[in-house]
């Protein structure tokens, strides 16, 4: 089976945000494969070591996503590719992403694609279902759960807490909801192997694309952080009375019951 | 600038969910003036087209076929095209709802459009519309703009105030006759497992508890202090980890992402992962029996204490305010 993950870099959940120019700050940041992109990735593993196959992991980034292709890679994927837009694409959204990563994939045949149901910074969840429209692609959101019978594939889909049991076929591009998986953690043989297998490094010339043809539909024209809020008032005195407090300043002062 | 927008209204449970007043509000600032059209789609849901022009929709057009009953991205997406071929809208709005998030990305790529999702606020700013939606699960902003001639945009339940409902509001319904064919994904079966009550993602309440909590039976001086206030009861991860309540409860950076006008954090730590589900809540209590608990720091008001002994207390104070007023 031929199998492709999207996977995206992105901040450390643990970060703070700090804003420098009207540009979030990247400075001793520590970044991470986008948790969900990790329950894809595991799932892929899974789904090639029942099935067989190969399993390229693909990026779209700058140099420093090297670091998380490798982590992939020692995690058991194949291949990896980082598609470098870092000199062409001054702005870039959800639409160019897309664009590259389909016209990535338009002519690599693949069965399966698995990406993260959204990306914890930049938080659109759109990556997934454009680039199987754009490849002509039935896709599954949010899944909880992939069986493959041939060509025949069951999912289930997390529906905000309900379960879809929905079946579709190959070729399919899913994306991965936490439950999905339990993500395993690269092996010390892992990492040794990872650092000989194959990373490709490709730029939008490679494609066939002009910048042009990827430029962004949307702009984001300010970065702000959420007002800082005032320490919280922390009752005092008997419970009783905190309790009665806390339900006038609801009321009056809060106005929200 | 007049523009005609058209939004999508969602059916769940039959009744109409509040994002869909919600997304004809954000319609009518899109539109500067032009008109605004709601659009149904599904098997059977003609009757709920004027409850859309009471929130301030001119017209509905209604898309009814069997073939809708359940929610497909191929069924769904033929619908809207059809809907969008006959209306030429300058403007989209969808809820960013599992419904809305499945569905934009495919049209906004079969328009060759853009598409600003998760939006929590619309607003005319210097001759641009200006949509601001979370990032970093909620630790920033951002704002954007569309530099494209449609704007399409799907916006956070909860956040944007819907129109004052009007009975006596007029306007237009229409049915369009779609032809929908070669649905690639089947809907078999929907396992309902969220409980029944209030949505969490629309409640303006959410009492939510955390491994304090220390059991199922724990949560239940948490749902009779949710019924005193007509809100949801929701979880910590920790809670859905040990067992103590389902998976649809969990909210946070894995779970739902809700902004109620007030939440109540009961035994909860407030790890950031949680916080990013709920930070932007308009007023957050703690109860926490550890004065350092992080969850006091993103509080407004904080309770020291036992959640037991505190949360009966606050559903008798509640119960005797419901009463005076
Ligand atoms: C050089 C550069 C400039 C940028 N400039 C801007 C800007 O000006 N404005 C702005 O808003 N954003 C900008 N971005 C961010 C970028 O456009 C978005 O983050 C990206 O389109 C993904 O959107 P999202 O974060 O909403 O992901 P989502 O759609 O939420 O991601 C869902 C899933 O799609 C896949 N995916 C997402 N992104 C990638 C990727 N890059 N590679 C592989 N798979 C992926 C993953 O599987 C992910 O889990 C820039 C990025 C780069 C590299
Ligand atoms: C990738 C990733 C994603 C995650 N996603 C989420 C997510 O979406 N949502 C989420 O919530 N977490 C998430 N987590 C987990 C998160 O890090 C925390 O582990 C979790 O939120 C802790 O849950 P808790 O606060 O209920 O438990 P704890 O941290 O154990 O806190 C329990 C609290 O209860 C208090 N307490 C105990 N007894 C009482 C009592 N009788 N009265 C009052 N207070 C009492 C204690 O003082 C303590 O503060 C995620 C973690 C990771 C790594």
């Amino acid at each position: 089976m031929n199998i492709f993950v999207l996977m995206k870099r992105t901040f450390d959940t643990e970060e703070k945000i700090v804003i420098n120019n009207g540009a979030v700050s990247e400075d001793g940041a520590e970044f991470i494969i986008n948790p969900y992109d990790e329950y894809a990735i595991e799932e892929a593993i899974q789904v090639r070591d029942k099935h067989g196959g190969e399993i390229t992991v693909v990026t779209v980034g700058n140099e420093e996503a090297e670091k998380e292709l490798r982590t992939a890679l020692a995690m058991g994927c194949d291949k990896a590719v980082l598609i470098n837009i870092e000199d062409d694409v001054e702005e870039s959204d959800q639409y160019t992403t897309a664009k590259i990563l389909a016209e990535y994939l338009k002519d690599k045949n693949p069965d399966l694609i698995l990406a993260g149901n959204v990306a914890i910074d930049g938080g659109s969840g759109q990556v997934g279902p454009r680039v199987a429209e754009l490849l002509g692609i039935p896709y599954v959101t949010t899944i909880t759960k992939l069986d493959i019978d041939g060509s025949k594939v069951t999912v289930v889909r997390d529906v905000e807490g309900d379960e879809e049991i929905i079946e579709t076929s190959l070729p399919l591009l899913v994306t991965a909801q936490q439950g999905l998986n339990e993500p395993r953690y690269p092996s010390l043989p892992g990492i040794m192997k990872a650092k000989k297998k194959p990373l490709e490094e490709l730029e939008l010339d490679d494609l066939d694309l002009e910048e042009d043809d990827v430029e962004a539909k949307t702009k984001t024209i300010e970065i702000f952080l959420p007002p800082k809020k005032e320490a919280g008032k922390i009752l005092q005195g008997e419970l009783v009375d905190q309790v009665k407090e806390l339900v006038s300043l609801l009321h009056t002062e809060a106005k929200v019951v | 600038m007049a523009r005609k927008v058209i939004t999508l209204a969602e059916v769940r449970d039959g009744s109409l969910r509040n994002v869909s007043f919600e997304a004809i509000a954000a319609a009518k600032t899109i539109a500067e003036g032009g008109e605004v059209v709601a659009v149904l789609v599904g098997e059977s849901v003609q009757a709920y087209a004027n409850e859309l022009i009471y929130y301030g929709a001119d017209r509905v057009v209604v898309v009814e076929n069997e073939k809708l009953k359940n929610y497909t991205s191929d069924g769904f997406s033929q619908a809207l095209m059809a809907v969008i071929d006959a209306e030429k809208p300058e403007g989209i709005v969808f809820g960013h709802t599992a419904l809305g998030k499945d569905l934009s990305p495919k049209i906004a790529t079969k328009l060759n459009s853009g598409l600003i999702s998760d939006v929590i606020n619309v607003e005319e700013a210097g001759g641009n519309l200006v949509f601001t939606r979370p990032i970093y699960s909620g630790k920033a902003f951002e704002k954007k703009i569309t530099t494209d001639e449609r704007i399409f945009v799907t916006v956070r339940p909860n956040n944007i105030p819907a129109l004052e409902r009007d009975e006596s509001r007029t306007g237009n319904i229409s049915n369009l006759s779609v032809d929908i064919k070669d649905l690639r994904t089947i809907v078999k079966e929907i396992v309902r497992k969220t409980v029944e009550g209030v949505d969490l993602s629309e409640a303006k309440v959410i009492i939510a508890g955390g491994r304090g909590v220390k059991s199922e039976e724990g949560f239940e001086p948490l749902k009779e202090l949710a019924n005193v206030l007509g809100g949801a009861v929701g979880a910590s991860r920790g809670a859905c980890d040990a067992g103590y309540c389902d998976y649809s409860l969990q909210i946070g950076q894995t779970g739902k992402v809700v902004t109620p006008d007030l939440y109540i954090a009961c035994g909860i730590s407030g790890a950031i992962q949680h916080l990013a589900g709920m930070s932007n809540s308009k007023v957050i209590v703690a109860i926490n029996k550890d004065p350092e608990a992080n969850i006091f720091k993103v509080a407004d008001y904080g309770i020291v204490g036992d959640l037991f002994e505190v949360v009966p207390l606050l559903t008798e104070e509640f119960k005797k305010l419901k009463v005076h007023s």
